[in-house]
């Protein structure tokens, strides 16, 4: 997000009127990229070693050389982790919030309806299968073969959700869900299979890869991740007010002028894009894409262009955190971070669905 | 400035729903779409809004409707659906600002202000569209629709067309007039309004041309006084219907009392 976007701030008093969330947006963006730049220097600062990031900084300042081990402790572990837990929050936090735009509602979190399971076998394909690529695409693709096979796997889900829960520009919340549970058993039940088949040392690295978390995070990964969850970001502001006018149903939206058809198939490659990189290098984290583009739209309503680049800073900023409670709750163990989230978004969901329980048509 | 529809073909599940329609509305004019229940008024509306597949010609000012790019369609014409659930809990004043579209009407930050206002709407909007009774969300879409083609002409002297289907379907008699005042005043300053219609009187009272769709065609179109007659009306609803006039002249009116008591046509 440009300053240029945030400064005309604040508004004369005269110009905003109530039902105008619009300052409050932005007050909100600027809040949550301070909270960033915060929860950033506490993640760099946190860790079972002593080493910290002020004294590491200061002792840059003073033109000193870092030790070796505090050098790879902050640049070769927390710097590639933080920047990984940076990505891939920012990332199932708008690939959640254009999902919810895209489908009308706000129950939609790639990871509940089966699009992260569908990530996930096509990460497992690609950890098990991945021998019988052609040499030459195998290495053409090189570290981006789990990411690129993620992508596909969660692509092919949100396509075929999407074809099933929306009939004339209607999406049913109950086919979705179910539609989701079925597919995610499907995506589970070949998984399965495929590891099932898979020798020993893809067995190891697919153990690795299951168990949710950062703590393998490397530069190999971040790099990984960056295309696919960076072209998200950068796409999504350019959907937002196409899927605010969404909100009014696919045959409104198109009368005021929105290129329908291309903003369905934008928000689909968004979603798989995202969420299938979030996987990839992170396993399955959940319930980040529901409760944070929730909170958001309780402060500042749910109009898409602050929603989304908030979502990715909230998103960002929440997972980082996690990932610091993970690290620090049972030290020097680690808890895996989808624990955290998991315990937190959880309880979070069945109080989305107890405050809607009238207003949503199940 | 014209909107002709020519030989329209609708099918649904098999069922033809509209078996070559005519259909033609003029910029400055209030055209009202009437028909009993099922003849295929709101499909008319959605085929001429390009909503429904058909088979046909429809132009607007000589142009191919469908070769008319969106944007540009968008900035021209604006429809108002039947009924529009909203997945978010927008506050009113954004769910107007949702009809702003790039172009003349974008930059005017008071115009959502001064619709709302024009339809009876003033100072709702910090509310939450989901807390507002159902007619209330109504004239809010119309607020919306408004918006998008605040003017009826453009300054290249353009007509702007507001599509209606039943906009005043869930409201009370003071609101229906204020409505069809605002859609009679939008024709009057040069822009074109096509209204799909249930109330007859309220048709009879506000229409400059009436098309009146039975069983996928169209009936007859003309001047209220000419297509609605005794007549054609019983025929067409399948009950005993008699036009009067008022006494201060004008519009006709109809009540199905005077026709003698309920009980069908007898056709």
């Amino acid at each position: 997000m440009s300053l240029s976007v945030i400064l005309p701030l604040p508004l004369p008093a005269a110009r905003t009127g109530p039902g105008d969330r619009e300052v409050r947006a932005r007050v909100v963006m600027i809040t949550l990229a301070a909270l960033l730049a915060l929860t950033a220097v506490a993640s760099l600062s946190t860790g079972a070693s002593g080493a910290s990031f002020g004294a590491a900084l200061s002792a840059l300042a003073r033109g000193d050389a870092l030790d070796a081990t505090e050098r790879v402790i902050l640049f070769d572990i927390r710097l590639p982790r933080l920047a990984l837990g940076m990505l891939v929050g920012a990332g199932l936090a708008v690939s959640g919030a254009v999902m919810q735009g895209l489908f009308r509602n706000p129950l939609a979190d790639p990871g509940l309806v089966g699009v992260g399971a569908g990530a996930g076998l096509g990460a497992i394909a690609a950890i098990v299968l991945g021998g019988l690529l052609p040499a030459g695409l195998a290495v053409y693709l090189g570290h981006y073969v789990v990411p690129v096979a993620a992508f596909l796997g969660g692509w092919a889900t949100t396509l075929l959700l999407y074809r099933v829960s929306t009939r004339g520009g209607r999406t049913s919340v109950a086919v979705m869900l179910l539609a989701g549970i079925a597919m995610g058993a499907l995506a589970g039940a070949v998984s399965g299979m495929l590891v099932y088949i898979a020798d020993d040392s893809q067995l190891r690295d697919l153990t690795f890869w299951g168990l949710g978390s950062l703590a393998g995070a490397t530069w190999t990964k971040v790099l990984a991740a960056t295309p696919l969850i960076g072209a998200a970001l950068v796409l999504a502001p350019a959907m937002a007010r196409g899927l605010n006018r969404l909100a009014l149903g696919e045959a409104s939206a198109a009368h005021l002028g929105v290129p329908v058809q291309r903003l369905k198939n934008t928000a689909i490659l968004t979603v798989a894009g995202a969420t299938g990189a979030a996987v990839a290098v992170s396993g399955g984290i959940g319930f980040v894409g529901i409760v944070v583009p929730h909170l958001l739209r309780l402060l500042t309503g749910p109009d898409h262009r602050y929603l989304l680049p908030n979502a990715a800073l909230l998103g960002a900023s929440l997972l980082v955190a996690a990932d610091m409670v993970s690290r620090s709750i049972i030290a020097p163990a680690e808890l895996p971070i989808g624990i955290v989230t998991a315990t937190l978004g959880g309880p979070f969901f069945l109080w989305i669905l107890l405050r809607n329980r009238g207003v949503l048509d199940l | 400035m014209t909107l002709i529809a020519r030989d329209l073909t609708v099918e649904a599940g098999g069922r033809p729903i509209l078996r070559g329609l005519d259909f033609t509305a003029r910029s400055g004019a209030l055209t009202a779409i009437v028909g009993p229940n099922g003849s295929g008024k709101s499909t008319t509306l959605k085929a001429l809004t390009g909503d429904v597949a058909h088979r046909g010609r429809i132009t607007l000012d000589g142009r191919e409707l469908a070769a008319i790019p969106p944007t540009e369609l968008a900035a021209r014409r604006a429809v108002l659906p039947q009924a529009a659930s909203l997945s978010f809990p927008f506050t009113v004043l954004e769910v107007v600002r949702l009809g702003l579209i790039d172009g003349l009407e974008a930059a005017q930050r008071h115009l959502p202000h001064d619709a709302l206002a024009r339809v009876g709407l003033a100072g709702f909007e910090g509310r939450y569209y989901q807390h507002l009774s159902g007619g209330e969300q109504q004239r809010v879409h119309l607020a919306r629709v408004l918006v998008q083609v605040w003017t009826p002409v453009t300054p290249e002297g353009r007509a702007r067309w507001l599509f209606l289907d039943e906009p005043v379907a869930s409201l009370d008699i003071g609101h229906q007039i204020e409505v069809m005042t605002l859609a009679r005043d939008y024709a009057d300053a040069g822009g074109g309004v096509v209204a799909v219609m249930h109330d007859l009187n309220l048709t009879a009272m506000f229409a400059d041309s009436v098309a009146l769709i039975t069983d996928g065609r169209c009936d007859a179109q003309g001047p209220p006084a000419r297509v609605l007659t005794d007549d054609r009306l019983s025929r067409a609803y399948g009950c005993r219907l008699r036009l009067n006039t008022p006494p201060a002249g004008g519009a006709v009116y109809l009540l199905p009392q005077a026709a003698g008591g309920p009980g069908e046509a007898g056709l």
